[in-house]
């Protein structure tokens, strides 16, 4: 028991260190395929470490609430990394049903976000907020049915059983189900995490921007935490996606951590070659993509509740 | 055999959603198209023991026509229309799409309360064969080009004989390929009179037809 959650305990820190690392990956996959050099792979951290050491700017129309948010949103995202297991090992914390909080922490983030963006007051962050909000909307029952689906496979109601029966039996009976599931989650952590075909990271115009808009007044060290609450938000799909679709279990949990870690890179690796094939969607057409996933998740579920 | 099967239903699924999610028509005649080659292929998949000429020779006739002789004459129509999109259908792509979702659900509850004679092959086949008739049929209602109600025409008979497949598959070679000969004749039918539809109005927008009421 002692050494589960250490195990447990080391995949925390594992995320905290190496989850800005993520993006910057991304954005080297991309960099290389548009025949660019690329920033650096630390560049992240240099980022975080500079805006740490600014200082922050408040509007005056601002409450307290603005000044609350990027730690409560950090604060959530941390929480939600206890819940999710990595590695062959549980989580730290497993419990029936620790999915429903899992989805409710990633809402909770999102929610604290938008209730800063409206408090700025800005009409610019208004319009992030409102298009966060209703993809939002749209994303969470995807992964909430999703979820469900995989519960159902697996016949495991929390997290951790969910990723351990994965890996044995489960791909062999319900491949359809899975590979559904799957697509969905894809979908929704593209969304969730504004990546391309939602939402495009690199953009710097406010009209078209999402997810960024909405913190055009945070800066220093708020900016920082909220940064590292989107890293972090990146690594904890990616933890949920590649538990889900590895099937190989060693036992050993040094070579275990080794698959985990391979799986996150083939995944950031494939959202990067996806980003440089695709373009955009127009904005209109992003809750069809939405509304696809949750037909996804729908379909997953009804083929393995029949 | 039930994997593949259920791998397959899953694709007609697809299909459909994306039949009714997308607006390109040629990218619709494409996917309809698809469709009905996936159906092609479940008289094999179904019976996976015997492979008796009659079930090649149903599912090679379907292949064909639907695989190769109905997206050629679509796309013939197509080009003598000049049309490329459907633009401002009557229910929008993102409403379809929840409407496609719909469909499925109501007949997994529907084919759960239908007494099907016999043994169905699959418990997703008949499900799934409602929902891609109702598909179709709201393809027809909701979409403003002829070519477009002529897929979903097409894809309300890929429905009607995915149910005849897997329930009534002892019915005579003559009456399948019966239908399958009135299909084809229904499209080539369908394509010409989109060409005359678009020669007299310049346009194949069925609502314009309203105006020989006058």
């Amino acid at each position: 028991m002692a050494t589960v959650t250490f195990a447990a305990f080391l995949h925390l820190v594992f995320a905290a260190t190496l989850a800005p690392l993520l993006p910057s990956l991304i954005s080297r996959v991309k960099a290389f395929f548009a025949g660019r050099t690329g920033p650096s792979l630390l560049q992240p951290y240099r980022d975080l470490a500079r805006l740490l050491r600014k200082g922050a700017v408040f509007s005056p129309t601002t409450t307290s609430l603005f000044r609350l948010a990027p730690a409560a949103g950090l604060a959530s995202m941390l929480v939600a990394l206890t819940v999710v297991p990595a590695g062959g090992s549980p989580a730290l914390v497993s419990f029936p049903g620790d999915f429903l909080v899992l989805v409710g922490l990633l809402a909770l983030a999102r929610f604290i976000l938008i209730l800063a963006a409206l408090d700025t007051g800005s009409s610019f962050e208004g319009m992030g907020a409102s298009r966060e909000a209703a993809f939002g909307a749209l994303s969470e029952p995807a992964l909430l049915l999703g979820l469900a689906a995989a519960v159902r496979v697996s016949g495991e109601p929390s997290l951790s059983g969910m990723m351990a029966a994965a890996s044995a039996g489960a791909w062999a009976t319900a491949v359809p189900a899975l590979l559904l599931v799957l697509g969905s989650l894809l979908a929704v952590f593209l969304t969730e995490n504004a990546r391309i075909p939602v939402d495009d990271p690199n953009t710097h115009l406010e009209l078209t921007m999402i997810h960024e808009v909405m913190v055009l007044d945070h800066s220093g060290p708020d900016l920082a935490l909220i940064e590292f609450g989107a890293a972090l938000r990146l690594w904890v799909f990616g933890a949920l996606i590649v538990g889900l679709a590895t099937p190989l279990r060693t036992g050993l949990p040094l070579a275990d951590a080794g698959i985990f870690l391979a799986g996150m890179l083939a995944l950031v690796g494939f959202v990067g070659v996806l980003e440089s094939a695709i373009a955009r969607l127009r904005l209109v057409r992003v809750p069809q993509f939405l509304v696809g996933s949750i037909a996804f998740s729908v379909l997953a579920l009804v083929l393995v509740l029949r | 055999m039930t994997p593949w099967l259920d791998t397959l239903m899953v694709l007609v699924v697809f299909t459909s959603l994306k039949l009714l999610g997308s607006s390109r028509l040629g990218s619709c005649i494409r996917t309809a198209a698809f469709q009905g080659v996936l159906l092609g292929f479940l008289p094999i998949v179904a019976h996976p023991g015997s492979l008796a000429p009659r079930l090649l020779f149903m599912s090679a006739a379907a292949i064909g026509l639907k695989g190769i002789v109905f997206p050629w004459l679509l796309f013939r129509a197509l080009r003598g229309a000049r049309v490329r999109r459907e633009v401002e259908p009557f229910v929008g792509y993102t409403s379809s799409l929840l409407i496609g979702v719909l469909a499925l659900i109501a007949s997994l509850w529907a084919a759960r309360h239908l007494r099907v004679p016999g043994r169905p092959i699959s418990p997703l086949l008949v499900p799934v064969a409602l929902s891609t008739m109702l598909v179709g049929l709201f393809l027809i209602i909701s979409r403003k080009k002829a070519l477009s109600q002529v897929l979903g025409y097409l894809v309300f008979e890929n429905g009607i004989y995915a149910f005849g497949v897997g329930v009534a598959y002892e019915a005579p070679l003559l009456v399948e390929l019966g239908v399958l000969l009135d299909v084809f004749v229904a499209v080539f039918v369908m394509g010409i009179a989109i060409f005359h539809i678009r020669r007299e109005f310049d346009s194949i927008d069925t609502t314009r037809l309203e105006t020989l009421r006058y």
